[in-house]
């Protein structure tokens, strides 16, 4: 098996078996982190910059650590406006980085798809999504699925509930892509305000009335963050009745199996989307996640930068 | 298999082989006195078991066996086209201040070996790293010998060599391909 | 300005005509049709063999951004690219800068296409003054200076009392108002149609409903009223429903399609294809299957081409941030006639709504090949098959979907008041 990508932007562009190579790398990365030298020669000499396009600590951080674990040079660019406002132009942005011979451009941006924009304009460099608008967010999504293997020892056959702002959710799409090309089941719940049109089509969904309906039985519960800048003044009355309907706590918990796995990509709004006893508790796997995202990010860098065997 | 290939080695060689180059180590080592060995990726892994079964008959005792992938050392990755998938590195146990015996199968331009130490080194600082191939077939292009040596065999810088296991993962030749 | 254009077949819905006929061009005027006319001395003649005779295309719908942003299309490059297409006469929407809201830039685009251009141009003003939808424009000094229609297209106008008092007003003055049937708040910041595509892409969805509710409104506003509306670019089928529940009911509502909006679905848009945005957006198959079918029953009385050239900086930038609309002038006739093709339109169909219809709607003097009428006259080949070429488009913008099509149906003869622009 090979990975033949220049960019991972999407999960929906990966094909299973390129999801378990990425997957099985990284499993074999995490041996690298947990020792005293934190790290390897692969990627020396090689430049990665993360382009932030909206503020993000903990995603920016991962990659961050990835990159130089692998002995790579990273250097970060946030910028907290818009390419539009700020006056250049996200194709002039790419030129300009450009000019600096990066090999892997890490980027976050809020516009949807702006990743096969820039891989167009920068041919010889891979571009890794932390996150484009309400389409993906693969790095998350391989790690959710990296750490529910961890706990399952497998990913077919299982039963995952994704609850919260589906349609603003680039994480749902990329677990849902993810999780029905390794023979998940998925089954989503939300106020009607945030699950989008189609979505079952997007894969192996159940789009479910109620919260309690998606949970039944199920071996994960994915909670979603609610973003009050994403989801405006009118998708919901407030976080208070939205915490009553589509928050998980301690007694709706009881609804999935008894060894369900709880997960939140981060970051949390605790007593909104979900109760502290829930967070804190023995089946939360949210640090685990985050654990996850250094060995997951290392494989992305690993992959696409590639490397040709004399 | 290459259009001619030729057996080099039979089981029972590779038995004798081995089998002395145990005897070799503990010599060498005067005992198994924080010996620990690692084996490369993936032949390497099966012939360091091998070692460790017959250090075991002789002086008694558990011998701890880590393994090493080298893929994310290898200097021969340029430009950007495929990388290979990463293996498994496996060393549970400590490294620093242990003799470590480095296990490969065939030795030959000694690359694989500089980034085998190179691995290992950054797991801890060992006493020392010997190495035990089954093989050298020569055409190195490092300063690297090993130090104990199952068979020499001169090859040509086309032919291959490859050592053959069964399905438990028991060496049962090795076979020149020309 | 004289010229024979023999053995043709003339297909002229204003007078019932589909034959084989001669067509004789004296001063610019439409003197005689008839089998074996011989030129007079001195007249050029164009052989029209295997080729269409029809009164010249009118396109009622599109953007020349001239004045004030000709950097994307000026009154020259966009009258080539509509006589390149066939047409021998546009509608111009008044959303340039600044606004043609007075009659000063109406006669100033007036005299530079009479001067300078290569076909017809009628203007069309604003409704509101500035396009702002606070205050009318001064419809009567429009419709004076020669505006055919007055929309605020490009923005709807969101006040319901501001457009039942302009629909009233204009009516008074004898002038169409066009809708652009868009509720503002229900597109909020989307970027495309709102359906499976945009759920799987992760792009802000704008949900039909947002011109359905809008296109009721203003054929509600002309029911209570009494007065005539046109609502422009019509792309979902509750649009087409609401208006031909409308006709039936006696509303004096009349409409138009885009050739986009019977040829492409939302897919386009995958790639984030910045030339599939448009707005209205491509919508879904049954959209699409509900447009022809107005076509064909007579609900849409008219094609038009929403022609909206943007520069390439607008266009190769982040899906979201990119400005909306394509041109269409030099695609319109070929994607038109695939309908003809496919069996949805007769040839005198699509005359009647590239030609006829617009200008009855419009009340220009155009539309006809009747003796003593100004002699605009189109010469299409049906049976030509081309590639879309950007290098080869008149028009200074290439922000086109069908680039790289290959496509069937070509102007051949574009004739301007007796003269040919295009040969």
């Amino acid at each position: 098996m090979e990975f033949r990508h220049k960019d991972i932007i999407a999960l929906r562009d990966l094909t299973k078996e390129e999801i378990e190579l990425l997957i099985s790398t990284a499993e074999n990365m995490r041996e690298i982190n947990s020792r005293d030298i934190k790290k390897v020669p692969t990627l020396r000499g090689k430049t990665i910059i993360n382009l932030f396009y909206e503020a993000s600590t903990r995603t920016r951080t991962s990659f961050e650590i990835a990159g130089k674990r692998l002995s790579a040079d990273t250097v970060n660019i946030t910028t907290s406006s818009s390419s539009s406002t700020k006056g250049e132009t996200l194709a002039d942005t790419a030129l300009n980085l450009l000019a600096m011979k990066p090999d892997i451009i890490v980027m976050r941006h809020a516009v949807s798809g702006s990743h096969y924009f820039l891989s167009k304009k920068m041919p010889n460099c891979s571009i890794i999504n932390a996150g484009d608008g309400t389409h993906e967010h693969p790095s998350q999504g391989l790690l959710d699925m990296l750490t529910m293997k961890d706990r399952f020892g497998r990913l077919d056959g299982l039963k995952v509930a994704i609850v919260g702002d589906i349609t603003h959710s680039r994480v749902a799409r990329s677990n849902i892509q993810g999780l029905t090309k390794m023979g998940s089941q998925i089954f989503v719940a939300g106020p009607p305000t945030m699950v989008p049109p189609g979505v079952e089509k997007l894969g192996n969904v159940t789009s479910c009335a109620t919260m309690k309906e998606a949970i039944q039985d199920a071996d994960v519960v994915m909670m979603l963050r609610i973003q009050q800048e994403r989801q405006g003044k009118t998708l919901m009355p407030n976080t208070r009745e939205y915490s009553r309907y589509f928050g998980l706590n301690p007694v709706n918990l009881k609804f999935a199996k008894p060894d369900a796995m709880v997960m939140h990509p981060g970051p949390i709004n605790r007593g909104v989307e979900m109760s502290s006893a829930v967070v804190d508790g023995d089946q939360s796997h949210i640090l685990k996640q985050v654990e996850n995202g250094v060995a997951v990010r290392m494989a992305m860098l690993y992959h696409v930068c590639g490397g040709e065997l004399e | 298999m290459g259009e001619e290939s030729t057996v080099i080695l039979d089981g029972t060689g590779i038995r004798r082989a081995l089998t002395r180059i145990a005897h070799e180590i503990l010599e060498r080592n005067k005992g198994a006195q924080n010996l620990v060995l690692v084996g490369i990726r993936t032949g390497g892994v099966y012939l360091a078991h091998e070692l460790a079964k017959r250090l075991e008959e002789i002086e008694g005792g558990r011998m701890p066996v880590g393994e090493v992938d080298i893929t994310l050392y290898r200097d021969d990755y340029k430009g950007n086209a495929v990388h290979l998938p990463v293996g498994k590195t496996d060393i549970p146990f400590h490294i620093e201040g242990g003799k470590v015996i480095l296990v490969d199968d065939v030795l030959f331009t000694g690359r694989t070996i500089r980034a085998a130490m190179d691995a290992i080194m950054d797991h801890g600082r060992p006493a020392s790293i010997q190495l035990a191939v089954l093989v050298d077939r020569g055409h190195r292009e490092l300063p690297i010998r090993a130090d104990f040596v199952g068979r020499n065999v001169p090859t040509s810088i086309k032919e291959n060599i490859q050592v053959i296991f069964d399905e438990s993962k028991v060496p049962l030749e090795v076979v020149l391909e020309k | 300005m004289s010229l024979l254009i023999k053995g043709g077949r003339v297909i002229d819905p204003s007078q019932g005509l589909d034959e084989v006929l001669d067509v004789l061009v004296e001063r610019g005027v439409i003197k005689e049709l008839g089998k074996g006319l011989s030129a007079p001395a001195g007249v050029e003649v164009v052989d029209a063999s295997g080729k269409c005779v029809v009164p010249g295309l009118i396109d009622m719908h599109v953007h020349l951004r001239d004045p004030g942003l000709e950097y994307k299309e000026d009154i020259i490059t966009g009258t080539r690219a509509a006589a390149a297409g066939g047409f021998t006469s546009v509608c111009c929407m008044p959303n340039t800068k600044p606004v043609i809201d007075n009659k000063a830039i109406a006669s100033y685009i007036i005299n530079k296409a009479k001067s300078e251009g290569f076909c017809n141009v009628f203007p069309v003003g604003s409704i509101t003054y500035g396009m702002n939808g606070e205050r009318m424009s001064e419809m009567g000094e429009l419709k004076e200076a020669g505006c055919v229609a007055v929309s605020d297209d490009g923005k709807p106008v969101v006040s319901s009392e501001l457009m039942r008092r302009s629909l009233e007003y204009a009516r008074g003055m004898g002038i169409m108002v066009i809708s652009h049937a868009e509720d503002l708040s229900l597109v909020g910041e989307g970027a495309m149609n709102e359906g499976f595509t945009s759920t799987e892409i992760g792009l802000k969805g704008i949900p039909r409903v947002a011109e359905d509710i809008a296109t009721a409104r203003d054929v509600m506003l002309a029911e209570y009223t009494g007065s005539p509306i046109h609502i422009a670019h019509v792309s979902t089928k509750d649009s087409v429903r609401i208006i031909r529940e409308a006709k039936a009911r006696g509303v004096k509502v009349t409409c138009e399609t885009a050739p986009h909006y019977f040829t492409l679905t939302d897919d386009a848009v995958r790639g984030y294809n910045t030339n599939a945005k448009m707005n209205p957006p491509l919508r879904e198959a049954d959209d699409v299957a509900a447009i022809k079918a107005g076509l064909k029953d007579g609900t849409i009385d008219c094609i038009a081409t929403d022609h909206a050239p943007h520069h390439l900086d607008e266009k190769d930038i982040e899906f979201n941030e990119a400005m909306n609309g394509i041109i269409g002038l030099e695609t319109s006739l070929p994607l038109s006639l695939a309908l003809v093709e496919e069996g949805v339109l007769s040839l005198k169909q699509l005359v009647e709504k590239m030609s006829c219809n617009p200008s009855k709607i419009l009340s220009i003097a155009r539309g006809s090949l009747k003796a003593g009428s100004v002699a605009d006259i189109t010469l299409f080949d049906p049976a030509v098959e081309w590639t879309v070429d950007a290098e080869k488009l008149s028009s200074k913008s290439k922000n086109s979907p069908f680039i790289g099509w290959k496509v069937k149906g070509k102007a051949v003869a574009t004739i301007v008041a007796g003269k040919l622009v295009k040969a």
